[in-house]
């Protein structure tokens, strides 16, 4: 028998439909693999097998009984733990919300189990889904699959915020996985691992449930192993919700139907201002070979300008920061989560006492930068002024789309990098997010695809920006790229 | 513009998070780091620019004003909203007192 766990989104659902191997046979063999990676790659909170099976044994039922068996029917998923689960410990890989059991579910992971998914564990992240190399988190760092191919085994970030996302769709504990992205953290850890994912258009996927970071950037999106397998999961995840006011009340287009790699009459923007200086030769080489990938395609290749894009950087350093500074006043240890109380303490001692307990270096130093600008005084020299380089940001995508209809760059600057290497120093892990940020500052859908490996063996990712709502074009842009990359590495198994 | 001990102890004093003396002298460096650098932005003209209010324009609902419409986040969930809570006697949450 094939191993299931090779299998991805399209391939389970079609074999369950079928009947050539049960739901719950899959959600065993991914329950197995779950288990046995957990100590080495530490990509899960929390494991839920019983979930897993509980949704499969569901989706066989009605097998059994001729009724329809749901976009992602017998499809067993991990769930980022910034989702709120009901009944499941819900982190946000954070100390101040150990223990936290919501008591509702989030409208992204509902609408995913009432398409026929089940849950294999909550999984890992960096701490409020900050950090871009998973290196934030209480509960430990993931550690990538993937390794060099100098011999060494020297441990690799998996990406991050949604690094346990990333790690476990590569290493096959999971066909597919939730991420959520605020400057990056669907692509970039995809793009590290050697995987797809997508962020959607800003408002398309409810943010109800989810830990809140910085509502006018944080979007959620799926992470799996191509580009049908994203879009099948993004149908299950988006659509409008009354409860989120940013939601976009629109119809979910068929994007698996749409799917085609023939770009004939599209044109495909190349930013000028992303080819820095010192770019990183095989990252330059892969995005040469991405663009003539497209053009093969039937692609017209157009030279953009996005001028402001040197600034896309420090404008979220202050925009992230000030929202996360006013969404993280919520954990004040008397609603939910931690509370210390130290002897004798009144009311603002708790608190104080309860966020320095609960919070980790880089959440704290998020919320004083952000207290910072946003104090008297300084809001109109940060905060305002970066809210108005943000309008050029995204105008300047404005004007790129006049000339074409998607946007090819790298989505990081380098390969995965050692966990460690950059941890000490904030400015060089902030930098890995260069290529990543802009879009998110506009918006703009925009995904990750596998390009190929570097000459270390290890992983690079082509990123695609679109205009708002094309989604559709975004991944018809990912699956040319695919079905010409042919990229079928995987890391070599170790653990 | 750059930060100071005093301003940091501040700020943290703002956002109710207690730092030791070590931590706000260890907290200046990477602050003022991350603002030089933010600081760059100063360079942009932004001459008649607008502030970003919404990212995707989108139109602002007003729900039906019909009590607890939707269940899930109306009223009448005492038990659901105290579950969680460090603290809780007597259906509410309990702190530590504030007056003396």
């Amino acid at each position: 028998m094939t191993d299931l766990t090779e299998l991805g989104v399209a391939a389970i659902r079609d074999g369950v439909a079928k009947g050539d191997f049960t739901a719950v046979e899959v959600a065993e063999a991914f329950n197995a693999n779950v288990a046995a990676a957990q100590e080495a790659l530490n990509a899960f909170i929390v494991a839920t097998p019983e979930k897993a099976l509980e949704a499969a044994r569901a989706t066989d039922a009605k097998r059994a009984k001729g009724e329809p068996l749901g976009k992602m029917g017998g499809v067993p998923i991990g769930m980022k733990d910034l989702f709120a689960t009901k009944g499941v410990q819900t982190t946000a890989a954070s100390h101040i919300l150990e223990g936290f059991t919501p008591e509702y579910e989030s409208t992204v992971s509902q609408k995913l189990w009432d398409a026929g998914a089940g849950m294999l564990g909550k999984l890992n992240l960096d701490q409020f889904a900050m950090g871009s190399s998973n290196e934030t988190s209480y509960f430990g760092n993931v550690i990538s699959p993937w390794r060099r191919k100098d011999g060494g085994n020297a441990a690799l970030a998996p990406g991050g915020s949604s690094g346990g996302s990333s790690a476990a769709v590569s290493a096959r504990l999971a066909p597919a996985a939730t991420g959520t992205d605020t400057g990056g953290s669907i692509r970039q850890p995809a793009a590290f691992t050697g995987i797809s994912g997508i962020k959607p258009t800003y408002g398309r996927c409810s943010r109800w449930g989810i830990v809140a970071f910085a509502s006018s950037l944080d979007q959620a999106g799926p992470m799996a192993r191509d580009v049908r397998d994203c879009a099948i999961m993004l149908e299950a995840m988006a659509g409008f919700d009354p409860k989120d006011s940013t939601s976009l009340d629109m119809p979910v287009p068929a994007w698996e139907a749409g799917l085609s790699g023939d770009l004939t009459g599209k044109k495909v923007g190349i930013p000028r201002e992303y080819r820095m200086d010192g770019m990183d030769a095989d990252v330059a080489a892969s995005w040469d070979a991405g663009i003539a990938w497209l053009k093969d395609a039937g692609a017209e290749i157009v030279d953009v300008s996005l001028p402001h894009t040197k600034y896309a950087l420090p404008a979220y350093y202050i925009i992230a920061p000030a929202e996360a500074s006013s969404n993280l006043a919520r954990y004040d240890g008397v609603r939910y989560g931690l509370r210390d109380l130290p002897d004798g303490a009144g009311l603002q001692d708790m608190y104080a006492a309860t966020r320095a307990a609960g919070f980790g270096a880089e959440v704290k130093r998020r919320i004083l930068i952000g207290t910072y600008v946003l104090s008297a005084g300084f809001y109109d020299a940060y905060y305002t002024q970066a809210q108005k380089v943000r309008t050029l940001i995204a105008q300047d995508f404005k004007n790129a789309f006049t000339l074409c209809d998607v946007i090819l760059a790298p989505t990081a600057p380098t390969a995965a990098f050692g966990l460690g290497e950059k941890s000490d120093d904030p400015l060089s892990m902030y930098l890995n997010d260069v290529f990543a940020v802009p879009a998110s500052l506009a918006g703009l859908p925009a995904m990750s695809v596998p390009a190929g490996l570097n000459r270390e063996g290890l992983p690079l990712g082509l990123q695609i920006v679109g205009k708002p709502f094309d989604e559709q074009g975004v991944l018809n842009a990912g699956l040319a790229i695919e079905q010409r990359a042919a990229f079928s590495a995987k890391p070599e198994k170790w653990w | 513009m750059s930060v100071d001990t005093a301003t940091v102890a501040k700020i943290a004093a703002l956002a109710r998070i207690k730092l030791s003396e070590g931590e706000v002298a260890a907290m200046v460096p990477e602050l003022n780091g991350i603002l030089a650098w933010v600081e760059q932005l100063g360079e942009v003209d932004v001459t008649g620019v607008e502030p970003m209010t919404a990212v995707i324009e989108n139109k602002q609902r007003l729900r039906d004003d019909v009590v607890n419409a939707d269940p899930l986040t109306g009223g009448d969930n005492r038990d659901a909203v105290l579950a969680n809570a460090p603290a809780a006697e007597h259906g509410f949450f309990g702190v530590p007192k504030v007056i003396e």
